[in-house]
């Protein structure tokens, strides 16, 4: 008997050893990427480039794609659009990358695009808002579940809730930063006002180095909107919902697009200055059953998350990197070579399954249907994480298959 | 609540002016804060220290540091470690003048230093902090005190006013000692502050220790007011300069000034016409005063 467990050891020890060393014979399968790792959006970088890298330990320790070793070459975008286009031509022509994915966010996505649409690249990108709608490139994929229309989907939750109140609502006030995002999220939001006969009494954009919005929120405060559309990037967003505080601001709704509250470094500076808020979400504990393989990845992210010092929490942007990864892997698989066009046109026809669920990819390369959470915050405690990992703190307001209740207005009685 | 018209289609009252004054000169405590620093060294030292701000944000994480470790208050944390803040300025200042000022080198190469301490600096808090947001707790943070329909929020009344002390300390220190005289007389006339028998060299290293101890503090004003990652220091270089320009180069009493002009201009903007025309206003508003006036508001 003990002879036998030896040999199955011995024969176990074999067929690893000769599976890496078919590993180390093929050359290594390059994945190129700038990411923001150092700039604003660093925090989030960061917690994507480690969710990326469990995935590439993941399928590594699984042997490989297509029988090489996953490689990740990446370089230090700083948050900033101007550095994309050339990061992205050393990639390609200098570390001869096999493939490339996008970094985090709207304002890094867009200048890569026209690199990846010359060299007729698979692009798949991470957090990008309504980038395709101006490029209209056919091998564009994007991982965040905006939907076929995401400057419409990313606000349909908001509007729905806001058209829902009774009596309905009469005047939006609208603002956000200088920056790509916003553009997108306002592009959006101004339609959904148009489309539901809403007065816009203010629309404005403010600067990136802005320090006090105070001066903002009185302007909107004295076009007295019914409801108030914001769309600003961190820091701003703890600004903006500080400077809420500070005036009083009154609205019966507040929120929408606010990029911050998703993540543990905002929920616990602002804490309970949250309450009453609406805004989006990817996941909130309150949905842990109807994401039970979201769960999976958390346990892998969290561990490894406490020792970087990044996002304890994992909700927003994490799971989806990933997925990004995943639905390249399985794309990868299904075609079995690299070849761009087949890539893209089988990412186009198939359904791919992820962490954060199935996911099926629209025309014009995004999510075929949106699934962008509208939330409203209440019963925020003090500054303490550990209340945002339990259910309690966040009403589901939409989709309506998430749905836990409804919005609680005026926005200024529901602060507390 | 009285109404004096409509701006951009919004009403003016009384309240939205006056708030909109108090916000300008509450935003200018904390401008003159981040600028006086660069006043002291830039305008009256003539060491163009464009790692200033990379020492506001030190400041800025070691308040965060003690505030999450001990719980105390950052503001305070940094007027009591002001002078460590003060002699790493010196040590600065003595590598800088070994390496460039003594020997000529410091108009291109000792920018290259500096720029070269920015980074590092940035690097290091990195690699110590890492790259997420960080934030105090405080117990004035989210409270305004209210005066009728007028604002006072002490998240930037409170810097605001330690601000404002910390300035005027500074002018009285600069008009009222010897050791500030000589410093005034230092930028002017090295040549001769030493036939009367003061070492230039000496004077000038405590003068930048004095404005790096102001960063220092002007680092908790900035977690207080908002929250600081690594890199968010090379956003406040141009605002540090255009204050120290706008005012006169190496008057305290125009950094102040300068920095409630900037100020006001970005909170009168903001409320009535668009925050997005801020910085074309504040720096049009620059180079007006250039124009009208090359050595500034309070410059000689």
């Amino acid at each position: 008997m003990k002879l036998k467990v030896i040999l199955a050891r011995l024969l176990g020890v074999a067929l690893l050893a000769a599976a890496g060393t078919a590993l180390a014979q093929q050359p290594p399968l390059k994945i190129g990427f700038g990411m923001s790792l150092t700039g604003p959006l660093a925090g989030n970088g960061k917690a994507a480039l480690i969710s990326m890298e469990i995935w590439r330990d993941d399928v590594n320790a699984k042997g490989g794609i297509l029988g090489r070793r996953v490689e990740f070459v990446y370089y230090d975008d700083q948050t900033s659009p101007a550095t994309v286009p050339s990061i992205y031509t050393k990639l390609l022509d200098v570390d001869k990358v096999d493939l490339v994915v996008s970094g985090y966010g709207t304002n890094v996505i867009a200048p890569a695009m026209p690199i990846a649409m010359q060299r007729k690249l698979t692009f798949m990108g991470l957090f990008g808002l309504n980038v395709n709608s101006k490029f209209k490139y056919d091998r564009y994929f994007q991982i965040m579940p905006a939907g076929p229309e995401p400057a419409i989907g990313w606000s349909q939750g908001f509007f729905d809730a806001a058209m829902g109140l009774n009596p309905k609502p009469t005047t939006i006030a609208l603002v956000g930063a200088d920056v790509e995002y916003s553009a997108m999220a306002l592009e959006g939001a101004r339609a959904h006002a148009k489309r539901v006969g809403l007065k816009v009494v203010y629309d404005k954009t403010y600067p990136e180095k802005t320090v006090d919005f105070s001066p903002i929120l009185r302007a909107i405060q004295a076009t007295s909107p019914d409801l108030i559309f914001a769309a600003p990037y961190p820091p701003d967003s703890a600004g903006i919902v500080r400077s809420a505080n500070e005036v009083g601001l009154k609205a019966r709704m507040f929120g929408g697009g606010l990029v911050g509250p998703q993540f543990a470094a905002l929920k616990t500076q602002l804490g309970p200055l949250l309450n009453g808020m609406v805004n989006y979400e990817f996941y909130v504990p309150e949905l842990n059953r109807q994401f039970p393989s979201l769960q999976l990845f958390l346990a892998k992210y969290q561990g490894r998350a406490a020792k970087e010092g990044v996002d304890p929490l994992g909700f927003y942007l994490p799971p989806y990197a990933y997925a990004m990864m995943q639905v390249l892997e399985q794309a990868i698989a299904k075609v079995g070579s690299l070849d761009q066009e087949k890539l893209a046109a089988t990412i186009h026809k198939n359904e791919f399954e992820t962490f954060v669920g199935k996911i099926r990819f629209g025309q014009n390369g995004e999510w075929a249907a949106s699934r962008v959470l509208m939330v409203q915050y209440h019963g925020i405690v003090g500054n303490d994480v550990d209340q945002f990992r339990q259910p309690g703190k966040a009403t589901v307001l939409s989709p309506k298959e998430f749905r836990t209740g409804d919005v609680k207005t005026p926005f200024h009685e529901n602060r507390k | 609540m009285s109404f004096w018209g409509h701006v951009s289609g919004m009403e003016i009252s009384t309240s939205l002016l006056f708030n909109a004054i108090i916000a300008g000169l509450l935003l200018g405590g904390f401008y003159a804060a981040v600028s006086v620093g660069v006043s002291i060294s830039f305008g009256m030292l003539d060491v163009v220290n464009i790692a200033h701000p990379a020492f506001i944000l030190l400041g800025s994480y070691i308040a965060y540091y003690v505030n999450s470790q001990l719980g105390f208050d950052p503001i305070v944390v940094s007027l009591v470690l002001s002078p460590l803040f003060f002699l790493l300025g010196m040590a600065l200042y003595r590598v800088y003048y070994l390496c460039f000022e003594k020997r000529g080198q410091e108009a291109l190469r000792g920018l290259a230093f500096f720029f070269g301490i920015l980074f590092i600096t940035e690097v290091a808090l990195i690699l110590v902090f890492g790259v997420d947001y960080r934030t105090v707790q405080t117990v004035y943070a989210d409270t305004t005190l209210r005066l009728g329909e007028l604002d006072f929020p002490l998240r930037l009344v409170v810097p605001f006013l330690v601000s404002v002390a910390m300035v005027v300390g500074l002018q009285l220190y600069f008009t009222h000692t010897f050791f500030g005289r000589a410093v005034l007389a230092v930028a002017q006339d090295p040549l001769a502050l030493r036939l009367m028998g003061v070492n230039p060299v000496r004077v000038k290293e405590l003068a930048f220790a004095l404005s790096i101890a102001t960063a220092g503090v002007a680092g908790a004003f900035l977690i207080v007011i908002q929250p600081v990652q690594p890199s968010i220091g090379r956003e406040y270089i141009g605002l540090t300069f255009a204050v120290c320009v706008l005012g006169g180069m190496g008057s305290i009493w125009g950094t102040l000034l300068g920095a409630f002009v900037l100020g006001l201009a970005e909170s009168f903007t903001s409320t009535f016409f668009g925050p997005s025309w801020a910085p074309a206003v504040s720096f049009g508003l620059l180079l007006l005063t250039l124009a009208f006036r090359p050595s500034g508001l309070f410059g000689r």
